[in-house]
Parts: structure tokens; sequence; C-alpha cells
């Protein structure tokens, strides 16, 4: 029973390949997903920028120039300099840095844990499942500034810390949806037959039960990374956020956006830009995910 | 259904009493007390006894556990203090914010529900085509875009928008007024951040009706309705939408009750007196008292929301009565 | 010893020539208006009405307008720091009797409480003695300013004494701290010490309307006020408005006409340039500056050559030219409020390290002390306050500063309650920003912040020279004499052993409607806040 459960998995992965190049595969994902096409696009450029910010940018990121103190967009500075006279453009390419690295570690934290904690939950049922589900209420219903403000106080600033406070809301409300799907896998009976052969609980929820949950994990996964970028520009806005001089989109926004939002409005815009377009662009290959995930539309 | 619906009330205590145990102690680990902030924050020099006098009138050299059985004693005689920063009654304090923050969550709902559902319609009635696409990019964009940065954004272009065209520079009121005293006043002031906040909410709604509608397109009542040669129109409008709109209504409500508790970004940027400012105030003040009872009622809003929500389904659904 | 105080006394009287910079201002030529509503926004909150218990400008900035003090700043020449004038008292502001351990102030007659109580002397002494000698569980922010009274009294209905333990000239300037507003006997006596937190019942220029917390403070005209004439306004309106952009947009929009705390300089800037003449600007130094304060006790900031290094890293004439223009923060000076007579001139400042002008000397030297500390590269902790102006702007500059000459800073911001936690508790900081903001000037008083034994001072360390020098400070007589050993205690303290770190001193910048008339600025924002004297020129 079990080797079927997992051919059957199996062959539903291959479905999708087929034997088909990545090219085509590619190809045709793009036709029938363009949107999706392009949000992978924005998103693969973005890591671009990150990972080879030091070639490209062509200033340091955090020294101060006030030589060049609010200089518009010109030759020299494409999309001008901030009050402290550093390059916007070079704090951007540096600041997606910063943002994957937020964004990734805290969806990818923030959704395997929920995924675990979600399948375990499902899967025992009964009263943990029941005293689980109570505590994951608190969090979700937890307010995040308090939360934010609790961890940035107690273990400091920083960007690790940003990690922390935003990740911990994010695992209920993964573990929530992991758990609906998890619960009506447990119904089906291949998963009482891993039991009575004896196989440990961890074996059984880490092979059987959470591949089957996979298309949820991964859209809550995609989702994860653009709301954690965007709550990092909201924790730094209100001061709780990555600290200076750390180039950071949301940071740039904070001290800027506000007081040179007229006089220096590239200052502004180009920080408030770049969150928009990466947000933007995670959000609809995540969307495109979720319809090619969704057993529910796929029938068509 | 009775039984059910006792079972979910129940089922709502260990949620408050989690949220009560988490707020207070979170608090407490937070450095720095409501004291030391209002005596030496600004730099002048404070007696370490005028530090302890407060503190001790304040209650917070009181064991932790009698503050705690004092604040969570509160609610059950209805009395939840005064506030440590400003000596209030929380009740007062809180009260003169609902009314703002409720009419802005209605108000952003309403902008959410009118944005949404059409919008919703035509993308999955064209599904596939450029139509679908430019309304989904849009509305994919409303939640991208950083709510304060587009706040800012607003009251600026007012502003310059006013002096270009009237020569005089307009912004919206920064004080409240009842819509019952001025309503043109009130809708002046609230209508900009309820626009912003409902365009980013409509967001998660338009995709809700998209694919809901999708699904219900492909049953068989439909495509009976079709076969008869009924219009498109009146098929979409009597027979997928109404049946449509179940997800729907209960993805407004939960954002609506995450707005009610959480425009705490917004209400920054337009000055808004509402809850959200209050709660960061009091946050950044150290004011536990303030700070537990605003807690504590976004959690209620929020669990509140989810009963409601559970017993809908269950009413409509029997099966999830009995599971 | 009593020579000395008296001598002291003396002293604060020297800088009464002092003149700040404040353009615009008001129209003298014009025939004042009376009538209309002053719109003002405030960037803080107000936590109680009782200004005895408050620190916050949050509250003085809306609640002081209902009450008067006994004596004041001259609402007509604030930008001195000597020149106090009667508020309710009556004739000059006494100058002392007795080697200056007695004041007798007479009171003005004819005054009353907004709720028709007639003032007297009794109403006096029982505020003051709420300020000096709080009963058991009644918080006074201030008793501290009061050590040398002895007693306050009343010998009849108009006249009010204080005898002072040692004669002190940081006496008269402790009066006139604003938050000293005259309370009612009869409240007191009825309704009990802690009723003023939420009640209002003064002899102000306004009476109390209403308040609506969060959002505003209303008040209006009081007939009955002691100065005759006065107010103009028929009434203001005290808006909060926490965030900096929205104070700025209000004034832009004209939903507020002024903001008396202070704008960075680019506001300033787009308000002048979006509407002309229908703005006013004033501008003035200001009583406050941020430091930096290494922490002593941690290595190697035990070490006098490291803290020098933090202190020469820093190019103040530099800084001066290019954060004037994004902070709000703009002088040059030592440990004396710029250019009080008290004051260290250009000259005497560039012998001081870190304020030389040859600023790559300076780094030069810097790393070679630090090598010598054994402290090259080093990295520490730089704990601030999350507050934009000018704490920020300031500390990412330091940031930079420091990384010239291969310190390596990691800023650690944190909002308001936790900073003070770790400042003043925890002291769990290499080097921290701190704060000395004060109100009336009164320098010899104010360079207390310096001592390791001060209250206020958290650099924990211990320097006995410095305070013998400051005693013969508190002891000298003549200007002269006082200039001169002030700049020896700049010297120790700043210089040789460089115990905290000045930066810049800040700048307040006031830009308003240009209907808004009477209104000088003050080198400090809880300064001239009676608004008595404000017209609107409509």
């Amino acid at each position: 029973m079990v080797v079927i459960s997992e051919s059957l998995v199996e062959s539903q992965v291959e479905d999708l390949s087929e034997e088909k190049t990545w090219g085509q595969v590619a190809w045709t994902m793009t036709r029938k997903y363009p949107l999706g096409a392009f949000g992978l696009l924005i998103v693969v450029v973005m890591i671009i920028l990150a990972v080879f910010a030091n070639i490209l940018s062509p200033y340091d990121p955090e020294a101060n120039a006030f030589e060049h103190m609010l200089t518009p967009p010109d030759l020299q500075f494409w999309l001008g300099t901030d009050q402290f006279g550093r390059d916007i453009l070079t704090r951007i390419i540096y600041g997606a840095r910063t943002a994957l690295f937020v964004g990734f570690s805290c969806a990818i934290i923030g959704s395997v844990v929920g995924l675990i904690l979600g399948v375990a939950s499902a899967y025992f049922g009964g009263r943990i499942d029941l005293i689980f589900q109570r505590v994951m209420d608190v969090f979700m219903a937890f307010p995040l500034i308090i939360m934010a403000l609790a961890v940035v106080s107690i273990f400091g600033t920083g960007t690790q810390n940003v990690i922390i406070a935003i990740t911990i809301p994010f695992i209920p409300r993964c573990a929530r949806v992991v758990r609906s799907s998890a619960l009506a896998i447990r119904e089906i009976p291949y998963v009482d037959a891993a039991r009575a052969l004896g196989f440990t609980h961890t074996r059984i929820i880490m092979r059987h039960m959470t591949p089957n949950v996979m298309a949820p994990f991964l859209i809550m996964l995609s989702a994860f990374v653009g709301q954690a970028i965007l709550l990092e520009a909201s924790l730094s806005y209100l001061g709780l956020g990555v600290q200076e001089p750390t180039p950071a989109w949301g940071l740039m926004l904070q001290g800027g956006a506000e007081e040179y939002a007229e006089s220096a409005p590239w200052v502004a815009i180009w920080p408030g830009i770049a969150i928009s377009l990466a947000v933007f662009g995670f959000n609809l290959f995540g969307d495109a995910l979720r319809d090619a995930l969704d057993p529910k539309l796929r029938q068509q | 259904m009775y039984k059910y619906i006792v079972k979910r009330l129940l089922l709502m205590i260990p949620t408050l009493i989690g949220a009560a145990i988490l707020v207070f102690f979170l608090l407490r680990l937070i450095p720095g007390d409501v004291c030391e902030l209002r005596l030496a924050g600004t730099g002048l020099y404070a007696d370490p006894a005028e530090i302890e006098l407060c503190r001790t009138n304040l209650g917070l050299n009181d064991h932790v556990l009698v503050q705690f059985a004092k604040f969570v004693g509160g609610f059950f005689i209805l009395d939840l203090g005064d506030s440590m920063w400003t000596g209030k009654p929380i009740t007062y304090e809180i009260g003169l914010r609902f009314q703002l923050s409720l009419q802005v969550a209605f108000m952003a709902t309403f902008v959410a529900v009118i944005i949404s559902i059409p919008l919703g319609v035509i993308s999955a009635v064209k599904q596939d085509t450029w139509i679908d696409y430019v309304v989904r990019t849009f509305s994919i964009f409303g939640i991208a875009i950083p709510s304060f940065w587009l706040g800012i954004m607003i009251i600026l272009g007012l502003l310059i928008i006013t002096q270009a065209w009237f020569g005089a520079p307009w912004m919206p009121p920064i004080e409240y007024v009842s819509p019952l005293e001025d309503f043109g006043a009130n809708m002046a002031q609230l209508i900009w951040p309820a626009v912003a906040t409902g365009y980013r909410y409509s967001a998660v709604a338009t995709r809700m009706t998209r694919s809901a509608l999708l699904e219900v397109l492909r049953e068989d009542y439909i495509r009976t309705a079709r076969a008869k040669g009924l219009l498109e129109k009146i098929v979409i409008n009597r027979h997928a939408l109404k049946n449509s709109l179940l997800p729907v209504v209960t993805i407004i409500g939960i954002e609506f009750a995450f707005l009610m508790g959480g425009l705490v970004v917004t209400e920054q940027v337009f000055n808004l007196n509402g809850l959200g400012k209050l709660f960061v105030e009091s946050v950044l003040n150290n004011d536990y008292s303030m700070t537990q009872a605003l807690v504590m009622i976004v959690v209620a809003i929020f669990v509140f929301t989810n009963f409601v929500v559970d017993l809908f389904y269950a009413w409509l659904d029997p099966r999830i009565r009995y599971s | 010893m009593r020579n000395v105080y008296s001598k002291l006394a003396l002293s604060v009287a020297v800088g009464a020539g002092l003149v700040l910079s404040a353009i615009g201002g008001s129209g003298t030529a014009l025939a004042k208006k009376s009538g209309g509503v002053l719109n003002f926004v405030v960037g803080s909150k107000i936590p109680s009405y009782d200004l005895h218990q408050e620190t916050t400008f949050g509250v003085i900035h809306p609640i002081r307008p209902f009450y008067s003090l006994l004596i004041r700043v001259n609402p007509e020449n604030p930008s001195s720091p000597t020149d106090f004038v009667c508020d309710l008292c009556e004739g000059a502001v006494p100058k002392g009797e007795d080697g200056f351990t007695k004041y007798t102030f007479k009171i003005r007659k004819g005054v009353k409480f907004h709720d028709g109580t007639p003032l007297t002397a009794h109403d006096i002494v029982a505020t003051y003695k709420k300020i000096i000698f709080p009963p058991e569980g009644i918080p006074s922010a201030r008793k501290a300013f009061f050590k040398m009274v002895d007693s306050v009294s009343a010998s009849d209905d108009h006249t009010v004494t204080f005898k002072l333990k040692f004669p002190s000239g940081a006496f008269i300037p402790a009066v006139a701290t604003p938050f000293n507003i005259v309370l009612s006997k009869k409240d007191l006596d009825k309704n009990g010490f802690n009723w003023h937190k939420k009640n209002i019942n003064g002899s102000g220029a306004f009476t109390f309307v209403q308040h609506q917390p969060g959002s505003f403070v209303e008040g209006k005209k009081y007939a009955g006020y002691h100065h005759k004439g006065q107010p103009y306004l028929d009434g203001y309106k005290a808006i909060a408005a926490p965030k900096m952009a929205v104070r700025l947009q209000a004034i832009r929009g004209d939903r507020a006409a002024i903001e008396f705390r202070g704008f960075p300089p680019k506001a300033r800037d787009d308000l002048v340039n979006a509407l002309g003449d229908k703005i006013t600007v004033q501008e003035s130094d200001w009583n406050c500056v941020l430091m930096t304060t290494p922490n002593q006790k941690r290595k190697p900031f035990g070490d006098a050559r490291v803290r020098k290094a933090l202190s020469l890293a820093v190019d103040r004439w530099g800084g001066s030219k290019y954060l004037s223009q994004i902070a709000i923060v703009k002088t040059v000076g030592g440990v004396v409020f710029p250019k009080h007579p008290l004051a260290a001139t250009e000259a005497e400042l560039v012998k001081l390290t870190g304020y030389s002008k040859d600023i790559n000397a300076s780094r030069a030297e810097a790393t070679k002390l630090l090598k010598a500390a054994g402290a090259s590269g080093l990295k520490f902790d730089f704990s601030n306050r999350g507050v934009d102006q000018p704490y920020k702007v300031v500390g990412t500059w330091l940031v930079d500063q420091w990384k010239k000459v291969g310190l390596e800073a990691k800023q650690r911001v944190q909002p308001s309650g936790p900073f003070y936690a770790t400042l003043r508790k925890s002291k769990d900081f290499d080097v921290s920003i701190d704060f000395n903001c004060q109100s009336v000037i009164n320098p010899i008083a104010d360079v207390t912040k310096f001592l390791g034994s001060a209250g206020n001072n958290y650099g924990s360390y211990e320097d006995q020279p410095l305070e013998d020098i400051y005693d013969r400070l508190l002891r000298a007589g003549t200007e002269d004499e006082q200039r001169k050993i002030m700049r020896e205690y700049e010297t120790r303290a700043i210089s040789d052993q460089a115990h905290l770190g000045i930066t810049l001193w800040w700048y307040k910048i006031n830009p308003h409607r240009s209907y808004v008339k009477g209104w000088k600025i003050a080198p400090s924002h809880y300064l001239n806040q009676s608004l008595d004297n404000i017209w609107l020129d409509k």
C-alpha cells in the first residue's frame, strides 16, 4: 500500500515534467501563466542584483559623501543621492540583498516550521490537536507590533531579530492551512496502513503526509516572501526594523520619504518603487503558482 | 447546532487566556518603564526617588502575580483601570478612538467591496484574456505598495495639485469630527485613508471572487442554464455570483476584523486618532495597562470574527457540526 | 560660603546682554488686532495636566496657556537667558535680601482663577510647597531644583517670602521654569494633590474648553486675565500630530499656523518655496545638545586615549556645514550654550581636542592614539534613541565619522523606553548617545552634567580634579574668573579626559504662517508659551 502511494505521488510529479526539456517546460508555463512568468522575471532580476551587488554598484552603500548630498538623478548618480550623499542606486541594489535575505529567511523558516507543526497536529489529532490549535490562535490573533517590539527590545535590533519578529506570525498561518489539507489526507487509508506496518510517527509524517501537502505549503511560502518584505518596510517605518547604515529599502523610506518627499522626491520615490516592484513580482509568481497547484482550477 | 455553538464559544476562552498571559509577560520583558520615560525622557535630571514613587503609585512595584490578577480580574468586574500614561480610564480613552476606527474600517471595507466584486467577476468571465491580466495586475499592485508610502504620496499629491489648480494648498483635516456633527469635514478627512486601505484590501477579495466564480461556473447547473439558452449576463448574475459569494463574504469579514486593530501605519500617516495610533503610542510609552487592554480587544475581535465565520459555515454544512 | 553664593547670583545676571538672532517675528509697527483662533500642532503626547509632575513639552504647549507663573521669561525678549519679569507678582523681580537668602514677592491684586476664586499669596505658597515639599506619595519632577529653599511663606494676602538655606544664582531661574504653574489653594485643600492631573483651574490667558485625548486641546479667551488687553486671541486649538511630516503638511495646508518645537531645515525650505511670504521663519540657537557618552566601565573606554580618539575622529566644523542642512543641529560649541558670555570663543574652541579645523591632522592623531592604546580597528556597540530628528541623523553621521579612523560602531537604535533603560539602568552599552536639554539657560547649573557624580551622567567614572574645578567655579566671583575656570573645566571634561563628546548644538527653526504675530522665538521650546501676546493679522 505504501509503495503504491509513493509511486502515485511520483506519477503526479511526472505529469508536470513528462520528459520535456527545461526550456520547453518554461515556454509552456510562460504561455499558460504570462503574469507568473513576468513575476518570476522580476524575482530573478532581483536575485541577480543581490548576488552581484558589489560588482554592479560603483559606490560604497554606507560611506557618507556630503559633498554630493541630495544630488538629483544625473549621469554620475543615475537615481540621485540621499541626504548623506550616498548613491541611491547603490543602496537599492544592496537593499535587494537585505530584502531577499529577510524575505526568504522569514518565508522559509515560517512555512517549514508551520508545515511540520500543521502536519503533526493533524496527524496526532485529538487533544494534542485541540491544544495546539488554541496556541496557534493566540499567536495568529496577537498584534505583530508588540511581538516585534518585544523581540527587538529583548534581543536587540538587527536583521536577524527583524526576521524572528516577522517569522513568528507566519508560523500559525501556514500551520493552519497545512493542517486542514493534512486532515483530509489522514483519512486516506494508506496512513492507517503505514501505522499498521509499525512505522515511526516521524517517518509517517515526513515521508507520507508531508509530500501530500506540498501544494498549500508552496503557495504559503511564495506568498510569505512578499509579505515579509512589506512587513520589514513597515517595521522600519515605525523605527523597529533594520538600522542605519545598513542599506534596506524600508529604512531608506523611513528617514527620507517624509522629509524629502518634495524637495528631493527621488529619495522617497525609488525605494518605494523598489519595494512595490519586488512584492509585486513575488505576488504575481505566487498567484500563478497557486493556479498551477490548485487542483480545483487545474481540472479544466 | 446549540451544542456546536457552545463548544465553539468555550474554545474561545483558552485563546483569550493565552493571549492575556502572553501580552502580560511579553510587555514586562521589554526594558524600560513608563515612569523612567515620563521623568527622564526629556533629558532632564530625574530623581530616582521620584521614579520609585511614580512606580509605586502605578502599582508597578507590586508582585507580578498581583499585577496579573488585577489585570485579568479587571475583565470580570468590567473595570479595565486607568491608563498608566494619562491616568484617564481606559474605557474612556478607547471609546473615543473606537468610533473613528470603526468608521474607517466600514468605509475601507465598502471601498474594497465595490472594487473587488466587479473586478473579480470581470476577471473570471474573461479568464486568461488581457482584461483578466490587467485586472489582476491592478489588484496585486494594491498589496505591493507599502501603505505608508502611498499615504505620504496621496497627501503630498493633494497639496501640490490643489496649489497648482486653486492657488492655495489643501490637505485633509487633521482632527476628527463626528459624521453627525459635520459630515463634510468627516468625509474630507476619512475618505483618503479609506480609499488607500480599501484598495489594498480589495486585492485578496478580488482574487477570491475570481476563483470562487470560476469554480461555480464549472458546475453542472451552470452548464444546464447555459444550455437552456439563458443570457450569459443572467447566468452570471443570478446563478453563479450568488453561489460564489460565501467565501468572498468570509474573507471580507476576516479582513474587517484585521482592519479594526490593524491600521497601525496608515493612522500614523493620516494623523487619525484611532486605535492603531493609540496602540503604537501606548507600546512606545510602556503603558502596560493600556496596551494590555488594546491587545485583548484586538484578540477578542479576531476570535469572535472567526467564531461567526465558523458558525456560518457550520450552518451551511451540517457535516462540520458533527466532526 | 555665603559670599560665594551671592557671587553666583551675580554671575547669572551677566548673561543679560545676550541676544540671539531672530529673523522676522512680530511686526512692531502694526496695530495689534484682537480675535481669531490659533491652531498649532504639537508633536508629543499629553500625559497628565499637572505640570508639576511632568517634564515634556507635549504638556507645556497645550496646557501652559491655562495657567500663570510667579515670574516668567520676558515674552518680549525671550532670547535673553536672564531677562525675567513678573507674571503674578508686581514690579520688578526681587533682587534678594539678607545676602541673597531672602526673596520677597509682592503679589498682584485683583487676579482671579477661572472659577472666580481670587488669587492670593496663599495660593502661591501652596503651589510652591507642592513643588518643593510635596506630601508623601505626591511626585514632583523639579523638587531637586529647589534644594536651596528653606521655607516659603505668606506674611499677608499679597506678600510671599522665600527663605534660602544658602545663596544660589540658580534660584530665580528655577522659579521662572515654565512648569511651575500656580494652582489654587482651595482646589488643593478641597480636592487633594492629584486633582490637577485631570482637571484644570488656572489664572492664565485662556480657559479650558475641552480635551479630546490623542487629538486636540481647546482653550478660549479668559476675559479676566490679569495682563490687561491680553490675550488677543479668542482661543486656540493645540492639535496632536506625532509625525513630523503631518505637522509640516498641516502648516502648508493651513490646518495649523505654527509648531513651537522646531522643524528640520528642508522642511523650512519646502514651506518657504511653496508659500513664499505667507511663511515667516524665526531661528535661534537651541539650549539642547546631543553628546556621546563612552561607558568607562567597559574596556577600552576607561582609557582616555580611546575616548579622545572618539572625539578627534569627528569633524565638527565640516559636519556643521552639512548636518545643518539635514538636521536640527548647527552650532559648534563646548560645554556652555554657544554665544553665552561664559561660552568658549572660536579661538578657544579650536584648541580643544576634536575641535581643530585641520581634520586630517586630528584623524591622524586619533589613529595614533588608538594604536598606542591597542584599540586600532575597535568594534563597539553604539546605543541610539529611535527618534529621527536629530538622534538618528547625528548617529548615522557619527558612525561614518568613526569609520574614518578605523573604528567600527554598530548602531543599536531603540525606542525611547528601552533606550533609557539601557542608558540608566542596565548600562549595557559601549558608547551611547546622551542628551542635555534645559529650559531656562543657566550654564553654571547646566554643566553639572559632565560631573561623574551627577545624577544624569551615565559614563560611570569618577574624576576628582574635575569636581574640584567645579567647586572653584561655584566660588568664582567675577565674570572673568568664571570664564577662566569654565575654560579649565571644559578642557578637563571634554578635551583632556574626553569624558563626553559634544556633537553640535541644536538649532531651532520655527517656520510659521505670516499672519501669526507677536510670538518671539526663545532658545528653548519650553519657554514663552503663555500665548497671551500672540495676535493674528488676518
